[in-house]
């Protein structure tokens, strides 16, 4: 049989039967259009997470006091609370380590803050100058701390957004004003700019001062709670993490690195470690995905028996007047590879619509990766060479005298 | 020409074996009009199936136009059956949901004749088989049982086949339907020279072919030509 033929017989044979053609395409709609919509939307979480960890700053190494822990979700846990990092060690990072471009000593915890009447809990961070490189971080109003207001552990304080708007209401200018910190009161001198609640902390409620006035009047002793390195180079991060491990160790004098009293916790690991937990996600999206279309295409084989059925005595003349074996087995595998193919290619269509739909309400940026695509178009036309198989092959090997003679 | 040689086919084996055909031998030469007769159970049908090649017989020799097709496998049957042998079934002849146009077309389609050629030659039969013009494009089952009959001897002659096999042609026609459907026959036969072998129960049916092989119990009991009288009076109408 010719091209045109074929198209022509499977035409009239799909349409011959409108409602059940239809309902079978539709599993295999829903099949091909999870999966598109499922990975994309498994991509599209991935993506934000990567670039929220991203957005805590470039080629960071986070050393946290405690024993190491299992590598785990983001750079504040696991921190305990250890006192083994001081100012010391911070400097001699920045002093001996090769290839270490800024260090931020820190001091964070959780106090009540008040201010005029009104009050909040929030996290109160005592920082360097060169936080805001780190960390990128940029002021919105006023000017962040400064080394000589942290060399003097002068009471000043810079406000997140979020918690500018909690202690003075939306937007209003707090520059001169001061809150009170667990007391004691501290001048603002700074509003940053909103960098939104993504990710593992909202960094935009949140209160920085210096980390020798957060030392000096509010935690009460030398230690840090974490000590943040921007190394040069992404490539150099290694090295350095390396490093500031074999020096941290030495001056702790600890001789088993096993048995160390600090963490250094590399921005690459938590990328990778959170990639590798949204990409089994993305995976068992899509495997839902595919238990759907696998039912699409079980949906294939019963329609196609059934026609096979109805069609025998059809098949039984067609064979009569000198249709070959081939000719009927091609007839019905090209009727269920274009069930899955018009399926496929309207899934195709409805998964991007849904990821895009998804896309239109903010919650995700969701992005439809053409190997999915690809991939769903694939499946999708095995399914029906697999799942059209066997029926087709039923129908032509039925003996011409039996399928003739068929009730 | 068509010869068979003692032709046997059993179905089933050991006890429960049954002989359908015991020996079945004759020769029909190109332009004959035979009809084969015998009540049910007779080995008609068997007979049928192995001249239209859509079996093969347990013992014994066919040929069909000096090809020994006794011994093909199905796919060379399909063969045979596609360019040399053209059928009429009682029942269930035309594709439904198909035109007039493209069920005569269908066995062209199987041989791979092109388009053109495909309807020059389907209009020929059609015409041929006495349909007009303005049925071609009606749905198959938007015809009446004679109008379906035409149209599947139009389907049997479309690809020039040395056989025609017609198997119970007008089993459900009436009267007056069904001598139209064996003139139709008798005419092919007589004034395009077809080889037409027709499988019937009815006296009156077998009486338009030139000769008649009647078969009781998978033998041969008679063969010899019709009543010349009875076959002129309807050649006349």
């Amino acid at each position: 049989m010719k091209f045109n033929d074929i198209t022509h017989e499977t035409y009239t044979a799909l349409m011959a039967n409108k409602v059940r053609s239809g309902l079978t395409i539709l599993g295999i709609v829903i099949g091909i259009s999870s999966v598109i919509a499922m990975v994309s939307i498994g991509t599209g979480a991935s993506n934000s997470i990567s670039s929220s960890i991203e957005s805590l700053g470039s080629n960071l190494i986070q050393i946290s006091p405690g024993a190491e822990q299992m590598r785990g979700f983001g750079a504040t846990s696991g921190r305990g609370n250890a006192k083994t990092l001081t100012n010391d060690d911070a400097k001699a990072i920045a002093l001996e380590v090769p290839g270490v471009k800024a260090v931020d000593s820190q001091v964070s915890s959780r106090y009540q803050i008040t201010a005029k009447g009104t009050n909040t809990n929030t996290s109160v961070t005592g920082v360097t100058a060169n936080y805001p490189q780190i960390r990128n971080i940029e002021v919105a109003e006023g000017s962040f701390i400064s080394d000589t207001q942290n060399n003097s552990a002068l009471r000043v304080a810079v406000l997140g957004p979020t918690t500018r708007d909690d202690l003075f209401g939306e937007n209003t200018y707090v520059i001169g004003k001061s809150i009170r910190i667990n007391k004691l009161e501290f001048k603002v001198i700074g509003v940053t700019v909103a960098k939104g609640g993504t990710g593992f902390q909202n960094q935009d409620d949140i209160i920085y001062i210096p980390v020798r006035s957060a030392q000096q009047y509010l935690s009460g002793d030398q230690y840090l709670t974490t000590i943040a390195v921007q190394a040069s180079t992404s490539e150099m991060m290694t090295e350095v993490q390396a490093d500031i491990t074999a020096l941290l160790l030495d001056r702790h004098k600890i001789k088993d690195p096993t048995q160390a009293d600090f963490s250094v916790l590399n921005q690459n690991d938590i990328l990778s470690t959170a990639s590798s937990v949204t990409s089994t996600l993305t995976y068992l999206l899509a495997a839902i995905g595919g238990i759907s279309l696998l039912v699409g295409g079980i949906g294939i084989m019963n329609m196609m028996l059934t026609t096979v059925t109805e069609r025998t005595r059809e098949i039984g003349l067609r064979k009569a007047i000198g249709a070959r074996k081939s000719d009927i087995s091609t007839q019905f595998l090209i009727e269920a590879v274009a069930l899955t193919l018009i399926g496929g290619i309207i899934g195709i269509a409805l998964g991007w619509l849904i990821s895009y739909i998804v896309n239109l309400t903010g919650l995700l940026t969701t992005s439809v990766s053409l190997s999915s695509v690809f991939l769903a178009f694939g499946v999708s036309a095995v399914t029906g060479i697999v799942f059209g198989y066997y029926p087709a092959r039923r129908a032509a090997s039925l003996s011409p005298i039996d399928a003739l003679r068929y009730e | 020409m068509i010869k068979i040689t003692d032709i046997t086919k059993t179905y089933g084996s050991g006890d429960t074996a049954f002989q359908a055909l015991k020996g079945v031998s004759f020769t029909i030469e190109d332009g004959e009009f035979i009809a084969i007769m015998g009540p049910s159970g007779s080995g008609k049908s068997t007979l049928m199936h192995m001249l239209g090649c859509l079996d093969t017989p347990t013992t014994g020799t066919y040929f069909l136009d000096a090809k020994d097709v006794s011994t093909l496998t199905d796919e060379e049957l399909a063969d045979i059956r596609r360019l040399h042998i053209g059928f009429v079934f009682q029942s269930f002849n035309l594709l439904p949901r198909t035109t007039v146009m493209r069920n005569v077309m269908l066995p062209l389609v199987y041989a791979g004749v092109n388009e053109g050629e495909r309807e020059t030659r389907s209009v020929e039969a059609l015409l041929a088989a006495g349909m007009t013009e303005s049925h071609f494009s009606h749905m198959s089952n938007q015809l009446s049982g004679g109008q379906i009959q035409r149209v599947a001897i139009a389907r049997a002659l479309v690809n020039n086949p040395s056989l025609i096999l017609a198997d119970e042609p007008t089993g459900n026609l009436d009267t007056k339907t069904g001598e139209i459907v064996l003139g139709t026959f008798q005419k092919l036969n007589k004034e395009h020279g077809r080889t037409i072998i027709l499988i019937t129960h009815e006296h009156d049916v077998a009486e338009y072919a030139e000769r008649i092989i009647t078969l009781r119990d998978g033998v041969i009991v008679s063969d010899s030509k019709s009543h010349a009288q009875r076959y002129a009076k309807h050649y006349e109408i």
